[in-house]
């Protein structure tokens, strides 16, 4: 929207009900509103004067403080915002961002500590049972080595007699039970 | 000679489980971080495209031929670093102590740039991103001034993470979130590296591949940008003026080294032209508003288009009041000037690139995960650089788990990089990338060469490699392993040295109190830095003489004993047969 006479006449409304509101005297007009100094970057100067006293004007704090307690009505009024309609030395109090309790990246971290913590307590005692194994599979290796020592012992290895080649007495090989087992 | 490569005998040492696997290793170890934001910066401060020249000669006669020298050794040797060494020549044994001295320095920094990694990777999962917006100050009235002045990105990185102090001198207190991270990293690295190369083989897959995915992305989505042929010209075109580039390319490639130098040419140059456009957009919109406001101008009356030619106006005409305006330069000469390199790019150029981009949070998690796993896989090289070496001394005895010594490996490293948690953390960083990670690399690089070819004896090593290869080692390698690597590591150091010594080593500050802030404050090194530079520097270098000595006063005992037979220097065939 263009800025016009009527758009100054909102604005000295708004003034004069920022006053009205901060003050509780509904003595303020619309008259009392004094805008000068008006350019064509939209900037202007503008004081309050005081009607009930003899034509002075409302001290600066007074209507900064008015302002400040009213700025999102005036704000809505001309459908701006705090970037946009500037008042010189009135600082807009910003709002915080919003902070949850706890920070977001502590909670990412937990999870990725997490994950590496059971990752590393899976493979140590994976590798622990691999050791385990390892360690029984050679004792078990042992004892198979042991058996093949006794056959060896007799001088004449189990593996080295091969029964399809030797010949087999038909005499002694018919009758088992008559003979006394080993 | 950190990452051997072996075929399956008997002596129980581990193995990759393929071909594939044994290259990726290289490729991670070889290609990391220093490629995606220290090439690019050294090839744009040097002259664009006349880096390129200097640089491919270097790494064809002095990074390829190192390469091919360290990967037959360790392929005949089979052993790690000091072991291979002792078996070339006792003399030489002080290389292989060098190189694990490299190894061990550049672990500890290495990681804790990872923590910084990690730690923004962690903080990319909120809306809006911590490194968008400033903090306000204590009566809400307006922005944090240390953010206000600088822009919100700087201060996440300097305040928000590193807590940086103004001074080397001044340590400042540990940054308990810095200590949480490094811990996880360190976790990180013992989990991948738990059992050597059993488990850093598996991992390998996946931090050495994705890299080159995300990088792939990001160059389409960069290529895509307004700006981006601008940004690429400037890159590559050269700038004859500048001739001091010289020194500097090889200490780049042996950067890499002690595998793999040759695949550090992968340039993301595309990161340049983010650059380019979003901080001119974002320091243009800010003047123009402060401009018309000042003199009242209508609105919309100064576009970026007529932007110049009105500064230029208001300029003649009024230039006390531009001057009172603080005005934010704006021109794109000084921004692709002022361009940084390593954790500036990454941390605050790249991250304020993100933040324009749509779907911000999962471009940076991307990205962030991108640079871990370049990294990591670095780490997996240098942590093999530890760990063999100390596995084969047996310094623990044998029955004990490997897992046992990875993990002292890990936790004692954790113990000391726990320094570079503290507020001047980063400017320690900065000393031993520059003194610990780059001159000792050119003196072992050279005794390597040195050594095999002269007292090895090149002939001897041709057989080992024809052996091994089935093929006769070409002339090229003949000729560059005899005389041309040499000479140029040599001269490299010399110049190297030289440009040193004529200014005092400096570094810059980031102080807040400074007058020309944001700009940062050049500051020189106090005398104790300096000299624990001299030592970083010197420490790994010096061993090789020092063990060359001890061997040689030995000898000269023995050689009093007739009766005990001098050490041979064995053979690679002989090694394993």
């Amino acid at each position: 929207y263009a800025w016009d006479a009527n758009e100054e006449y909102l604005f000295k409304a708004m003034v004069a009900f920022a006053m009205r509101r901060y003050s509780s005297k509904s003595t303020t007009q619309i008259s009392n509103v004094l805008l000068c100094n008006v350019t064509d970057r939209v900037s202007f100067w503008f004081v309050v004067t005081d009607s009930s006293k003899n034509v002075t004007t409302v001290p600066g704090s007074e209507v900064e403080a008015a302002i400040r307690m009213n700025r999102n009505r005036i704000n809505n009024a001309f459908l701006l915002s705090d970037k946009t309609l500037q008042f010189l030395k009135i600082t807009s109090t910003l709002s915080p961002p919003v902070e949850p309790s706890t920070p977001v990246w502590l909670i990412v971290f937990g999870v990725v500590l997490c994950l590496i913590v059971a990752a590393i307590v899976f493979l140590v005692v994976s590798g622990i049972q691999k050791h385990k194994k390892k360690n029984k599979e050679s004792t078990d290796r042992e004892n198979l080595e042991e058996k093949v020592e006794v056959t060896l012992e007799n001088g004449i290895p189990c593996e080295a007699l091969d029964l399809k080649a030797g010949h087999i007495n038909g005499v002694f090989a018919a009758d088992d039970d008559r003979f006394t087992s080993l | 000679l950190s990452a051997t490569p072996e075929t399956p005998k008997e002596d129980g040492r581990p193995k990759w489980d393929n071909k594939f696997q044994y290259i990726l290793s290289c490729i991670g170890f070889a290609v990391g971080l220093g490629n995606v934001w220290r090439f690019p910066y050294l090839c744009q401060i040097h002259g664009g495209g006349a880096f390129l020249i200097p640089y491919f000669i270097a790494l064809l006669f002095e990074g390829i031929p190192l390469l091919h020298l360290e990967l037959a050794l360790g392929q005949c040797l089979r052993k790690g670093s000091t072991g291979a060494w002792n078996t070339i020549s006792p003399y030489l044994g002080g290389v292989g102590v060098g190189s694990w001295m490299v190894s061990v320095l550049v672990s500890l920094y290495y990681n804790t740039v990872l923590t910084w990694v990690m730690w923004y990777f962690i903080n990319s999962f909120q809306e809006p991103l911590p490194w968008s917006v400033c903090p306000l100050n204590e009566n809400r009235t307006g922005f944090n001034e240390e953010c206000y002045e600088s822009t919100a990105v700087n201060y996440f990185w300097y305040r928000k993470t590193l807590n940086i102090t103004p001074d080397i001198a001044e340590s400042g207190t540990f940054q308990w979130w810095l200590i949480l991270c490094l811990a996880a990293c360190w976790a990180i690295v013992y989990l991948c590296t738990i059992r050597g190369i059993e488990t850093t083989g598996k991992a390998i897959y996946v931090t050495a591949i994705f890299p080159y995915l995300v990088l792939t992305i990001f160059l389409i989505q960069g290529l895509t940008l307004p700006g981006a042929t601008d940004g690429l010209i400037y890159l590559f075109t050269p700038n004859v003026s500048v001739s001091i580039y010289f020194p500097f390319t090889p200490p780049q490639i042996s950067y890499h080294l002690p595998t793999t130098p040759g695949l550090d040419h992968f340039q993301p140059h595309h990161l340049q032209t983010f650059k380019l456009k979003f901080k001119y957009v974002g320091f243009s919109g800010r003047n123009i508003i402060n401009i018309i406001n000042e003199f009242d101008l209508p609105e919309e009356s100064i576009m970026r288009q007529n932007y110049t030619s009105w500064i230029s106006f208001l300029n003649s005409s009024y230039p006390e009041k531009i001057a009172g305006l603080k005005l934010k330069s704006c021109d794109l000469q000084e921004f692709l000037d002022q361009s940084v390199s390593g954790t500036g790019l990454a941390f605050i150029v790249f991250t304020q690139a993100i933040i324009l981009m749509p779907g911000s949070q999962a471009w940076a998690i991307l990205f962030f995960i991108m640079l871990f796993s370049l990294g990591l896989s670095s780490m997996f090289g240098n942590i093999e650089g530890v760990f063999t070496p100390l596995l084969e001394l047996q310094i623990i005895p044998k029955s004990a788990p490997k897992e046992l010594l990875s993990g002292i490996i890990c936790l004692i490293s954790f113990l000391i990089a726990l320094c570079f948690t503290l507020g001047s953390g980063s400017y320690w960083i900065d000393i031993f990338d520059r003194y610990a990670g780059s001159v000792p690399l050119l003196v072992i690089a050279f005794f390597e060469v040195i050594g095999v070819v002269y007292i090895y004896k090149i002939k001897r090593f041709s057989e080992d490699v024809e052996w091994m290869t089935g093929r006769k080692l070409n002339l090229f390698w003949q000729i560059t392993w005899r005389f041309i690597s040499p000479l140029l590591l040599l001269i490299v150091f010399m110049a190297f040295v030289t440009l040193q010594m004529q200014k005092p080593p400096s570094y810059t500050a980031w102080n807040p109190k400074y007058e020309g802030f944001p700009m940062k404050e050049e500051k020189v090194y106090p005398p104790w830095v300096q000299a624990i530079c001299v030592l970083l520097a010197a420490l790994p270098c010096v061993c090789v003489p020092l063990v060359a000595l001890f061997h040689l006063v030995k000898q000269k005992r023995r050689s009093k004993e007739p009766s005990l037979v001098p050490p041979e220097v064995s053979s690679c065939q002989g090694a394993n047969s």
